[in-house]
């Protein structure tokens, strides 16, 4: 006959509550932990509506990869695919082996897969018309790297106070680039220069994305007068299609013979907007923006989610990288401001500074920032598409930023 | 980037506050340099499309150069729109157009139709 208590007793000490339970002074209170802070990133998602499409999935992935003996995602695998000494050094086939689901996922991540693809479909849901009918765009969004390279020099410069709040040269460039307002162009660049800060950085990177109309306005008040901001800009010229055609190939040309480490983002971005100005590729254009982007959007949230675990995650490092991830956003948005003030007054007035805030990248929420804070100024001014201009200027300035970090710690 | 080049891989993962400053610094005028760079050439094609176009242009507008320009068409102007005590005035824009219009401001600003004065609604062209 068959012992029930023998059964129960093995089915409770085989179960997640009794390993949280019998670990609760070690790694059991992590787990705890943890799965509050992935509900709270839900409530943030589905709540607040804070990126709830890449949100829902980072807080998901976190919550799966820290309900204990799931074996869906292991980190220790991944340290040991990291370290030269261990015969699972660089082996993909021993993930694929002895990893669960979300390592599979976490595969794309790794070998930079999902940044890139997301980059294509970015790419085919951009229109770079406004940036080619006025150029001037691209030093707004060179002025709005400003955060990426101070908040690298401020995760440096916080080793004075404590090698424990500090980071390395590698960590801080990856925390920096939260600063380019670039979700996949920051994973691509912590996967290769500190993958353990990954889940931090991106969540910092997309959650204050979401919080853009809040952090910039009060900025661009203080770095404008009232004058400033009413100024209405003048239409610019119209951009014809062969020049919307060749712009992707130049464009692709040029950065990635710059930097050659830019080449996979930059290249991607340019051929989705090719599938998109061709006219004749739409099919694939279409597969691109939404399938495809769609697909990977939640394999990539999920998978960065999963690489939030305890040990990680709940470190002093990852407030650090919460303060410096403002201070980086709100310093780009600084920078791009006073590009545009310099604008404004080398041109005589023509051109409306708030523009210069659009070149932190997040397209097209940046621009949206810039036209209702044009608005509020002069309801009848319309800034959006000269926002546009610097906005996407500043998704290819935020790369070539990232491909001068990687070039130099890569 | 030869005096970071000079330094080991050590130096960089540990990196000093100085040379921090000065990956900084490098990074924003490489950032700067490579969008100026990219900003010429996109002025130089735009500069080269114009100037085709042009080209283009001029061919067609030869075999007529005596004929007179012909006037701008001045912009169509309805009478006001009924309902809005004589106030609105429509340049180009159909009245259903107008309506579409109004319910989105009406909508994005929060306030009811009936709140809110329209001047002239006007096609940009």
């Amino acid at each position: 006959m068959i012992d029930i208590g023998e059964v129960l007793l093995n089915l409770w000490e085989g179960s997640g509550f009794s390993y949280i339970f019998s670990n609760i002074g070690t790694v059991g209170w992590q787990n705890l932990v943890m799965i509050v802070i992935a509900c709270v990133l839900l409530y943030l998602g589905i709540g607040k509506q804070f990126e709830p499409l890449l949100m829902c999935g980072i807080a998901f992935g976190c919550l799966l990869t820290n309900l204990p003996l799931g074996g869906l995602y292991h980190d220790d695998l991944w340290q040991a695919f990291m370290d030269p000494a261990n015969e699972m050094y660089h082996s993909y086939g021993a993930i694929m082996r002895e990893g669960g689901l979300l390592d599979i996922f976490y595969i794309g991540v790794k070998t930079s897969l999902y940044p890139c693809l997301i980059f294509m479909g970015v790419g085919a849901m951009t229109d770079f018309g406004p940036l080619l009918s006025n150029p001037k765009s691209l030093l707004l969004g060179a002025a709005a790297q400003l955060g990426v390279f101070a908040a690298f020099f401020g995760a440096v410069a916080l080793n004075l106070i404590s090698p424990e709040i500090g980071f390395t040269g590698p960590e801080a460039a990856s925390i920096g680039i939260i600063g380019g307002a670039d979700g996949p162009t920051a994973i691509f660049l912590t996967t290769k220069l500190a993958p353990h800060l990954l889940g931090a950085i991106a969540v910092a990177a997309y959650s204050y994305m979401a919080l853009i109309p809040l952090i910039q306005p009060p900025i661009m008040n203080l770095m404008s007068t009232p004058e400033q901001r009413k100024i209405k800009m003048v239409q610019t010229r119209k951009v014809s299609k062969a020049e919307k055609i060749i712009f992707p190939i130049l464009v692709t040309a040029f950065v990635a013979l710059l930097l050659p480490d830019t080449a996979a983002l930059i290249g991607c971005l340019m051929l989705g907007n090719l599938f998109k100005e061709t006219g004749l590729t739409d099919r694939l254009s279409d597969t691109v923006q939404n399938a495809l982007m769609n697909i990977v959007t939640i394999l990539l949230s999920t998978s960065v989610g999963a690489t939030m675990v305890g040990t990680n995650f709940l470190t002093v490092q990852t407030l650090s990288i919460v303060v410096l991830g403002v201070v980086a956003f709100g310093l780009s948005t600084a920078g791009g401001m006073l590009g545009g003030v310099v604008m404004c007054k080398l041109t005589g007035g023509k051109v409306n500074p708030l523009i210069g805030s659009a070149g932190v990248s997040a397209v097209p929420m940046a621009a949206r920032v810039s036209n209702t804070v044009g608005q509020k100024n002069n309801p009848s001014n319309f800034l959006l598409m000269h926002a546009m201009g610097p906005n996407v200027a500043g998704v290819i300035g935020s790369a070539i930023a990232a491909g001068f970090l990687l070039s130099v710690f890569g | 980037m030869t005096y970071l080049a000079s330094q080991n891989t050590a130096d960089l993962v540990d990196i000093t506050l100085p040379n921090a400053g000065i990956v900084a610094v490098l990074g924003y005028a490489v950032v700067f340099v490579g969008l100026i760079a990219l900003m010429i050439v996109v002025i130089l094609l735009g500069k080269a499309f114009s100037a085709a176009e042009k080209k283009g242009e001029a061919p067609e507008a030869a075999p007529a150069p005596a004929a007179a320009p012909a006037p701008v068409a001045a912009p169509v102007v309805s009478d006001a729109a009924p309902g809005t005590a004589g106030q609105l005035k429509l340049y180009d824009t159909p009245p259903k157009t107008a309506a579409m219009i109004m319910a989105i401001v009406a909508e994005k600003m929060g306030k009811p139709l009936n709140e809110l004065r329209f001047i002239s609604i006007k096609e940009v062209k």
